[in-house]
């Protein structure tokens, strides 16, 4: 007797767990990998798989076995040319073995290790692995200002647009048989008598038995009638319950100085840095916006192609562009609803007296506003004024302010890595 | 009669048909005795989960079936490797899995090889009646795997994965090969676990006391009496029981590897046997479905053709070669044995007397249920057959530098390339010869093994560092390991390393 079953549509995946153990035990094999495939790989094709290679040895699962040595006798099949008695000299360096079992063994270690793909979404975990948004926690607990209306159960009490009907039936009819029980147990028993009477020959006293338990029937029965088939105790209504949702969208701001003094390449870098963040919240919320602010003299949001590609000339005012940031916030962003991060890039140029008014602003208007505020520069060569200015600011309010030097492509990553470390003493 | 089918498509009423036709002839022309069979249907994805988790359809998490995975996976992608057409468990129902992708022609060699050849022999062979219980191997897996994932929601992945990895470093030393196993069962196994963990944690703290005798009248242990007082073979049974620091849940875990070995320690010595009987049942059970006009010529040339590539053996010098294919000795010992049953010649009738002439399908029943692959080997390797392969077999001393050519396929050569083929599949020879010997109960509580040593064949350095490692892990006090030759001890490797013997200046 044979059960022929189809199991096609059962569970595909089962081995997902052992792979994940699998890629947790090696995590410092695939982030060495990651890391050299990020510093190798152009931004725009950040997201996709990796080939990650371990050497054999260091997967090894021991057991006790044999080693080389030692007086052995081995079977092969294939015999062409050979004789009891004739002697093979040891091939060079092919260690103690058979001719057949040598090469084999030396092919195995021959090979230079364990090679596997990871998918794109493993790539970028482990891209992002140990990295924290600053201050994330914080907004998830407080942000509580949406609810969703969820079913909380069943209650007594409510409008009728919500009573539930089979809960209520199910109530009445409980109560009509818990109410009725004993009263019907009594006629029931009234009518045996009856019918037993019945049976037997009349006589003045069974009739006037008779009489009075049809009369005890009759008042019982009315009784029965008189109990509700629905009251209004047994009515029940659904019941919803608002549950807080926690927010979880951001908004970035993209801040890039375009004027004069900022080259293509160094655009380019400010970019990569951008995507990064981007791809980084990307993971870290449901929803992203990102909002493009670029400035010169004067500050203007735009669209992302004008944003890396247009170029502009003149002098540099960088407050103009946190102005523009903050109105915006104040307009479209309610600090209660959005996680609010912004990323600033300049080669570090600025009229001289505009900076203090640079950190004035960030550090009023717009840290209490924001999660967190990065600022690159991409230039090497002697800091200006608004560098320091801002370094007060990083030393003032370290957990929402963080600044960096980036010179050239190779760089971005690790600085990114640091700016955005997973705070221990902050969790 | 008239064909089962035309063309290579299947579909679920087909598979039945074919299943009762092979099961008419398995049951009634050749009596094979079979577990009921539970014949699933899986996509290629499927298989290579089953694949990894080595053909157990429940299996505890671990990092090394992932990797499994990831390797098959990888090779099938790149199609460097088509997957096994099947996978059959040694379980009651008996349960093979059939690709969705074959033909048909290709499930009916599956069923026929998986669901009747595999099935009848595990149910017949002695080793797999001793050491396995198919009824209870499902309920078994289901109950360790969730007590392995309890214990990781209570201790930690990570401490789950480390006990797990010493395990497996020493699976093949936890399986008794002398005694016969207690059946194992589920509902037993939870009914005793708890029960189990209290005594053995009882038992371990009196052995391992340290506190003066409080009342004279209890008998210890001879104080001066070694312990144990017997080698003891089975490494993980004696860590189990006698473990001074484990946690119960630690011992359950030892256990279960222990369970799983002993599983598995049937297959392990009889895959010659055990592939040659499937195979020899897939193509007597087709040849006759064709003989009863069932199937169309085209299906025997696609079985034929898949059936040679599967018993085809390489020789040594091709470069693919990698030792013996055991479908190829194991198919043709057995047709061999037909040969002989029923076309004796004057040599079969000198070197087998006793079944040249007989029965063949009472000879090669008796020969399944009753051997395993060294002794099916060394009873059943006729001389023809060793010509046929050409065998030759080679000495290979490390005091020389050359190898010499011991026995080839002729008068002298037979009886000694047959013996040394057989010796290739004695387990007790091809692994090491490991037993624990002395733990010390009074002392530094250290652990002592012994590695009895066989014409001067050392234990490979590294891994055995590193099994020492895992031992250690275990036991949690020093280990060592001496290798005995003749008597006196060549080598020894220390768990922590001990520090080199100091040079008297």
């Amino acid at each position: 007797m044979s059960y022929i079953i189809d199991r096609r549509l059962n569970d595909k995946r089962k081995s997902t767990v052992n792979r994940q153990r699998f890629l947790r035990r090696y995590r410092k094999h695939i982030r060495e990998a990651v890391n050299d495939a990020v510093n190798r790989r152009s931004i725009q094709d950040m997201e996709q798989g990796e080939r990650i290679n371990i050497p054999r040895k260091d997967l090894s699962e021991p057991i006790f076995h044999h080693g080389l040595g030692g007086q052995r006798s081995i079977v092969h099949p294939g015999n062409k040319e050979f004789h009891q008695g004739d002697r093979i000299l040891r091939p060079e360096g092919g260690g103690g073995q058979g001719a057949g079992d040598g090469q084999a063994s030396n092919q195995g270690e021959g090979e230079d290790g364990f090679a596997f793909e990871i998918d794109k979404q493993e790539f970028l975990n482990f891209l992002f692995e140990d990295l924290e948004l600053p201050n994330l926690v914080k907004r998830h607990l407080e942000g509580a200002q949406t609810f969703q209306t969820k079913h909380g159960g069943i209650v007594s009490q409510g409008m009728p647009a919500k009573i539930n009907i089979v809960r209520s039936m199910r109530q009445a009819s409980m109560r009509r048989r818990a109410l009725t029980a004993a009263t019907r147990r009594r006629i029931r028993d009234f009518k045996a008598e009856r019918e037993e009477l019945l049976q037997q020959d009349q006589s003045p006293q069974r009739q006037a038995r008779l009489q009075e338990l049809e009369d005890q029937i009759t008042k019982l029965e009315r009784r029965l009638e008189r109990i509700p088939f629905l009251d209004t105790v047994d009515l029940r209504f659904n019941h919803h319950v608002k549950v807080p949702v926690p927010v979880s969208r951001a908004v970035m701001f993209c801040i890039m100085d375009v004027s004069g003094s900022m080259n293509q390449d160094m655009k380019d870098l400010a970019k990569r840095f951008f995507l990064l963040l981007y791809l980084f919240l990307q993971r870290n919320y449901e929803k992203i916006e990102v909002v493009f602010i670029r400035h010169h003299t004067s500050a203007k949001e735009v669209d992302e192609e004008e944003f890396f590609y247009s170029r502009e000339t003149g002098g540099t005012i960088v407050s103009s562009a946190l102005k523009l940031t903050r109105d915006i916030i104040n307009e479209r962003y309610p600090v209660a609803e959005w996680n609010i991060y912004a990323a600033q890039a300049s080669d570090g140029d600025n009229w001289n007296d505009d900076s203090p008014a640079c950190a004035k602003l960030i550090e009023e208007e717009l840290l209490p506003k924001l999660q967190y505020f990065t600022y690159v520069e991409v230039m090497p060569r002697a800091h200006q004024a608004l560098w320091d200015h801002y370094q007060n600011i990083m030393a003032k309010h370290p957990a929402a302010f963080s600044m960096a030097q980036i010179d050239e492509p190779g760089e971005i990553y690790p600085v990114f890595r640091h700016l955005f470390k997973k705070r221990m003493e902050d969790a | 009669m008239s064909f089962l089918s035309q063309g290579s498509d299947w579909d679920f009423e087909l598979l039945a048909r074919y299943d009762e036709a092979i099961a008419d002839i398995a049951h009634n022309k050749y009596g094979l005795d079979t577990y009921p069979n539970q014949i699933e249907v899986i996509s290629s994805e499927q298989m290579m989960d089953a694949y990894s988790s080595v053909g157990m359809p429940v299996g505890y998490n671990h990092w090394s079936f992932g990797k499994q995975f990831v390797e098959v996976e990888g090779r099938y992608r790149r199609g460097q490797m088509g997957l096994a057409y099947e996978i059959v468990i040694n379980s009651d129902p008996c349960i093979a899995y059939l690709m969705e992708e074959n033909s048909i022609a290709m499930q009916a060699l599956v069923i026929a090889h998986a669901s009747y050849g595999h099935n009848s022999f595990f149910k017949n062979n002695y080793l797999f009646k001793t050491w396995t219980d198919a009824s209870s191997i499902i309920d078994y897996l289901v109950f360790a795997r969730n007590y392995i994932a309890e214990c990781e929601m209570r201790h930690g992945v990570t401490a789950v994965e480390e006990t797990l990895d010493s395990c497996h470093a020493l699976m093949n030393y936890g399986v008794d090969r002398y005694k016969r196993p207690s059946p194992i069962s589920a509902v037993e196994e939870k009914r005793r676990q708890r029960e189990r963990e209290e005594s053995l944690q009882k038992q371990v703290s009196e052995l391992w006391r340290t506190f003066p005798q409080l009342q004279p009248a209890t008998q210890r242990r001879e104080e001066d009496g070694t312990f144990p007082a017997e080698p003891q073979e089975n490494l993980l049974y004696f860590i189990e029981k006698n473990a001074p620091l484990l946690k119960p849940w630690q011992r359950e875990i030892i256990r279960i590897v222990r369970k799983m070995a002993q599983y598995f320690y049937p297959q392990r010595q009889t895959k010659v046997m055990n592939e040659g009987w499937a195979c020899l049942w897939h193509y007597t059970l087709l040849n006759d479905l064709y003989d009863r006009g069932q199937v169309t010529d085209g299906f025997m040339l696609e079985f034929l053709q898949n059936h040679s590539q599967v018993i085809y053996q390489p020789p040594f010098t091709a470069p693919f070669y990698s030792g013996m294919n055991p479908y190829a000795l194991g198919f043709n010992m057995f047709q061999d044995i037909r040969r002989i049953c029923e076309k004796p010649d004057d040599e079969d009738r000198e070197w087998f007397p006793e079944i040249a002439g007989s029965n063949w399908v009472e000879t090669v029943k008796f020969a399944m249920e009753s051997f395993k692959d060294e002794s099916f080997i060394q009873q059943f390797l006729s001389p023809r057959l060793i010509r046929y392969f050409k065998f030759f077999q080679i000495d290979d001393d490390d005091r020389n530098d050359y190898v010499e050519v011991g026995a080839i396929h002729n008068e002298q050569g037979y009886r000694k390339v047959r013996d040394a083929l057989a010796e290739q599949y004695n387990l007790s020879i091809q692994e090491p010869n490991i037993q624990i010997v002395r733990a010390n109960v009074h002392g530094d509580r250290a652990l002592t093994l012994r590695h009895q040593r066989s014409s001067g064949r050392p234990l490979d350095d590294d891994s055995t560092r590193e099994v020492l490692r895992h031992l250690h892990r275990l036991w949690q006090f020093d280990v060592h390991l001496e290798s005995v030759e003749n008597g006196s001890v060549v080598s020894r490797h220390s768990m922590p390393p001990e520090p080199p013997p100091a040079v008297p200046s």
